[in-house]
Parts: structure tokens; C-alpha cells; sequence
């Protein structure tokens, strides 16, 4: 029977000092890769509506005419799909999420 | 004298809401009855008006801890009734992420578990531990735990020689710590004085009550859906892990074994990882009927799909681990003592959001 | 693909799953699939990572006897097919009476095939005003 087993936890943790980090000051780089914000580069976009119709959340609204690519940031989901599906490659992922406040 | 008390849907242990209709005589229970529909939200029904390439990704979001999983069962299903082969590399890839997924379910349901019986210290130590190997995920696959890496017929992402390097060292982190808490869940008076001998089922009453999961393989059970080989699980080293008390210290006990035997997993499905395709293009629509089952971290998960032959399915259904253990808990709550209701609902890792879809 | 062992009638239901529960088979779960006229029920057993699969045919408008008496485990999937299809099961060890899973002013039967009833995903313009329905209503009824 052992009691106070954590013990040795307890005072590593105290002579350590905190795992987590000091956030707003200090933050970690996202990994390379990683789903964050969608941006189009729309002079490349042919509006053929193929992410549109490939989106899981109906988050993408594409009209041939007049030339127009919505996109509801709040209805993402951040799959990938869209940008898998993209004939001209002019949808991309960026690793850090959209700020909040930003306009759409 | 017996009386009713309401136990949650909000209560502090509860991750999630769960209500438990308590009949006490003074502290011992005598009777209960679940309470559940907080968190319904009718997935099957939505994946019959999405596509069925879409559905992969609804899917996903049945539940927020073992997510691959779901969106691996449904994959299986739809690939058993297209005819798709799933290249090598994909297969290993899946087992890569699964069981990454079954190490940090099983840390957040330890945590949790240490939580419940008041052992704040030790929740916070495993939750640490499980940052590591979510580190492992996002590197691998960009996300933290929606991985969505998942697709019919194959994964969309691979794993490069560094990542893999990465996860290797995360995986050696986590081994070295880990050693430590669980040392502490295994041996530590405190943590056996309120687990051992508390929530006891046995193997056939388990089994009757249609038991899935730590809770089967903690009553003597060796269930393991794993064994039948899906995926690549029939080419790496594998045994179910089995305890034999039936009680909360067992259950528990089999979720840190299996913690061991997925951390040997993934090594052994990084060293092993065959070159190759990651996806094997489709055409069509699914037709048949389909039932699939998958080894969650909580169990066993079945699928059943009914395709009609155009691109949205007829019908989808999901029977998920917990759901299944809601039976058993019943059982095993009669009889027991108030302050350990909180404890025995946990010993199960009860994930409500899963339950009612 | 799935395979039926064994086909059912509502005579023969309560003894022939008595039965496989004496011959050590665990009880999976049911799944219930709207036909339009009538409803097929599958009762999924498994022995030995093997699933055994029971079918029973189902009249719309018939109650379904309950399994729970033979089956506890099946008490949880019954009063779930209760509110989700509007079935009648008779007999249930605990009843919910339709309000299992579902709210007391949740629709009534949402997983049956009934036009108007059930999930409609909905488009959103950018400046977040209804469009029209993603998902065409009208499928739904002719199925």
C-alpha cells in the first residue's frame, strides 16, 4: 500500500513551473499544414461551382453570373474538401485561424 | 424508506448531460433509471439528405473524442458496398491515427475518472500527458481532433518520414510520463479505496447485458472487434487486453494497458508502413446493404448502411459503444452506494453526445 | 454486405430471440428502416465476431411486441425506435412513452419517411438571409 505516491509529481510541478504558456505574449507557431483559414485567390477562380457543390456545410455559394464566390466563415468546417476539389488550385488553407473581428 | 433523487443532468463529474433517476433507500441505490435526449441532434436522419462523400465528414462529428473512428466505420461500410480496395499504405495510416485516437480517449477518460473521485492533482497530470500525443495529431494531419483525414477508399494526408520522426518522440514523452501517473492510478491507496470492489459486473451478466468495450474485457471477457483484422490490425502483434475483477479498478486498469498496447501499435504501424497509394479513386453510387463494426476506444461500434444506388444513402444507422453500456450500468449501479454512482458512471467513459447522435 | 440468417413473423419473435440468447449470442442492437408501406427491423446479434442478423417485416400502423422481457439490453434501442419511427411497442420493461430521446414538443416520427417532417438544411446568402433549401423537400416523399 503506498499513499502520497504523487507526491514526487507535486514538487516536480512546483520547481518546474507552468506547462502552459503565457498566451496572448507568447504563442506557439502552428504546425506546417495545418487547417486554419480558407483564402481564394478569386483572378484565378473560373466560378465552375465544384467547391460549392463539394462543401459538407453548404458554407461556399458560387454564381457563374454576375462572377461571385461567397463564403460563410462560420458555417466552415475546415475539411479540405474545396480545396482537394479545386481544378485551378486557387483555393488554399492557411495555418492560423481568421481573427474573429475580421470582415468577411 | 426509499426516495428519488435526480442525479444531473448537470452535475460537476458529468462531461456531458446525463440524467440518472436514483431510487435510494438511505445511501444505497436500489433502482435506476436513465434519462438521456439533451444532446440530440438527428445525424442519421441529416446523412440521408447529404451525399455520401459528404456524409464522411457529418459523421466525423458524431462524437468529439473518437472521431476517426466514426468516420473510418463509415468509410469501411461504403468501401464494402462500392467494392474498394484500399491501398496498403492507407491501411497502416488508419491504424496510425485510430489508435492515436484510443490513446487520448483513454487519457481524458482517465482524467476524468480521477476528476470524480476528487483527485484534482492527478486530472491534471493526465490531461497533460494527452496534450503530447495531441501534438501528435495536429502535426500529422493539421487538425487537433476533427483529423477529417479520413475518405472513402483510402486517407487524405500522409504521414512524411519527419512527422513520423515527430510522433515517435511524442510517443517516447508520453511513455516517460505516463509511467509515472499511472503508477500512481495503479498502486496509490487513495485511488484503489475508491475503485477496487465498487460497480462490480460479472463476465456473464456482462455479457448478457450486452456489454461492449473496457467494460466486456474488464470482467474477463477478451472482446476485442480489433481481433478480426480490419484495417491492418490482423498484420501487427495484437492481443485483447482482459481483467478479471469486474469492477471500477479493472476497467480502469484495461484502459492503461491499452494505452501501452496502442502506443506499441502505432510504433509497430510507423516501422511497418508500406509505400504506396493513398487512395483508390471511385466511381458510382453505393447499392446493398452493408454492417460494419469498428473497435472504438469505448467498444464496439456497428454501422448499418442501405444504399439505393444514387448518391444520397437510404438509410444510416449507428449503434455506438455507449449506447450499448447503458444496460450494463444499470446493473451495475443497483445496489451500490451514493457517492459511488459518480465513480461507476465514469468507469464506463460515458459519452452521451455519441449515444443519441 | 450484410447478410439475413433468419427471417422473423410476430408469432415466432419472442421465442426464437429467446432462443439465440440461450445459445450465447450478444445482443448488438435493432435498426429499423422506413419502407414507405411497412418497416423492415433488424435485431443484429453477434457470436464470436460473427453478426447474426434477425429481419422481421412490419405493417406501418402495427405495434411492434417488445423483446425486453427476453432481452433487457433491448430497452434502450426499443424506446429509441418508439420516438424516432412512432412504432407502438407493446410489453417494454421501461417505458418512455415517445419520450426517450425526444422533447415533449419535438415532431412526432422524425425518421420516417413523411414529406414536411425532418431535417431541411438551409442555404444562407452572405448577408445571412434564407435562400432557398439546400436539399430539395420533394425527394423525400417519393421514396
Amino acid at each position: 500500500m503506498r499513499l502520497f505516491s504523487i507526491f514526487k509529481d507535486i514538487l516536480g510541478n512546483l520547481v518546474k513551473g507552468p506547462v502552459t504558456r503565457d498566451y496572448p505574449f507568447e504563442k506557439r507557431e502552428p504546425f506546417p499544414g495545418e487547417r486554419g483559414k480558407l483564402v481564394i485567390e478569386e483572378d484565378k477562380c473560373i466560378f465552375c461551382g465544384l467547391c460549392a457543390k463539394k462543401c459538407p456545410s453548404n458554407a461556399i455559394q458560387v454564381s457563374r453570373n454576375p462572377k461571385e464566390w461567397r463564403f460563410e466563415k462560420f458555417r466552415c468546417i475546415l475539411c479540405g474538401t474545396c480545396v482537394d476539389g479545386c481544378p485551378k488550385k486557387c483555393l488554399k488553407l492557411l495555418p492560423r485561424l481568421a481573427e474573429t473581428e475580421e470582415k468577411q | 424508506m426509499s426516495m428519488l433523487v435526480p442525479f444531473g443532468p448537470q452535475h460537476p463529474v458529468l462531461p456531458e448531460p446525463l440524467q440518472l433517476r436514483l431510487e435510494l433507500n438511505d445511501e444505497k441505490v436500489v433502482s435506476a433509471v436513465p434519462v438521456v435526449g439533451y444532446v440530440h441532434r438527428g445525424l442519421e436522419k441529416l446523412a440521408e439528405q447529404k451525399d455520401f462523400v459528404q456524409d464522411t465528414f457529418l459523421i466525423e462529428r458524431v462524437c468529439g473524442i473518437c472521431s476517426f473512428m466514426h468516420s473510418m466505420a463509415y468509410s469501411m461500410g461504403i468501401e464494402e458496398l462500392m467494392n474498394i480496395e484500399v491501398p496498403d499504405r492507407a491501411r497502416y495510416l488508419r491504424v496510425i491515427w485510430a489508435e492515436l485516437h484510443r490513446m487520448h480517449s483513454h487519457l481524458l477518460a482517465l482524467g476524468l475518472l480521477a476528476d470524480a473521485f476528487g483527485f484534482e492533482n492527478l486530472f491534471y497530470n493526465i490531461w497533460k500527458i494527452r496534450e503530447e500525443i495531441m501534438d501528435a495529431m495536429e502535426c500529422t494531419t493539421g487538425a487537433r481532433v476533427m483529423l477529417g483525414t479520413c475518405c472513402i477508399g483510402g486517407v487524405r494526408k500522409d504521414i512524411s518520414p519527419e512527422q513520423a520522426k515527430f510522433v515517435l518522440e511524442k510517443l517516447a514523452n508520453f511513455e516517460k510520463m505516463f509511467k509515472r501517473s499511472s503508477e500512481v492510478l495503479m498502486g496509490d491507496y487513495s485511488v484503489k479505496e475508491r475503485l477496487a470492489g465498487v460497480g462490480i459486473i460479472d463476465g456473464k451478466k456482462a455479457y448478457e447485458m450486452g456489454a461492449v468495450g473496457p467494460t466486456l474485457r474488464g470482467s474477463g471477457i477478451a472482446k476485442d472487434h480489433r481481433m478480426t483484422g480490419y484495417a491492418a490490425y490482423g498484420e501487427l502483434g495484437f492481443e485483447p487486453v482482459v481483467e478479471t475483477d469486474g469492477d471500477c479498478y479493472s476497467r480502469t486498469m484495461v484502459r492503461i494497458r491499452e494505452l501501452y498496447q496502442s502506443m506499441n501499435l502505432v510504433r509497430e504501424a510507423l516501422a511497418k508502413l508500406p509505400a504506396g497509394d493513398l487512395k483508390t479513386p471511385f466511381k458510382g453510387n453505393p447499392a446493398g446493404e452493408a454492417a460494419v463494426r469498428v473497435e472504438q476506444p469505448r467498444g464496439e461500434v456497428l454501422y448499418y448502411l442501405r444504399g439505393n444506388g444514387t448518391d444520397k444513402l437510404d438509410r444510416l444507422r449507428i449503434r455506438t459503444p455507449t449506447f450499448a453500456n447503458i444496460a450494463p450500468l444499470l446493473t451495475m449501479l443497483v445496489g451500490c452506494n451514493l457517492p459511488d454512482v459518480a465513480v461507476i458512471i465514469l468507469s464506463i467513459d460515458p459519452c452521451i453526445s455519441c449515444t443519441e447522435r | 454486405m450484410m447478410q439475413v440468417n433468419e427471417t422473423l413473423t410476430l408469432e415466432n419473435q419472442l421465442e426464437k430471440i429467446g432462443a439465440l440468447q440461450h445459445q450465447g449470442y450478444r445482443f448488438v442492437t435493432m435498426t429499423v428502416v422506413d419502407k414507405g408501406e411497412e418497416f423492415d427491423i433488424f435485431y443484429h446479434f453477434d457470436l464470436e465476431y460473427e453478426l447474426h442478423t434477425c429481419k422481421l417485416e412490419l405493417k406501418k400502423g402495427d405495434p411492434l411486441p417488445s423483446i425486453s422481457g427476453v432481452c433487457f439490453p433491448a430497452v434502450v434501442v426499443e424506446n429509441e425506435i418508439q420516438d424516432l419511427f412512432g412504432i407502438t411497442v407493446t410489453g417494454l420493461v421501461i417505458d418512455y412513452e415517445k419520450h426517450f430521446i425526444l422533447a415533449p414538443d419535438a415532431p412526432a416520427q422524425p425518421f420516417c419517411r413523411v414529406p414536411g417532417v425532418g431535417v431541411t438544411a438551409v442555404a444562407r446568402d452572405a448577408n445571412g438571409n434564407l435562400t432557398a433549401p439546400a436539399v430539395p423537400q420533394e425527394k423525400e416523399g417519393e421514396k
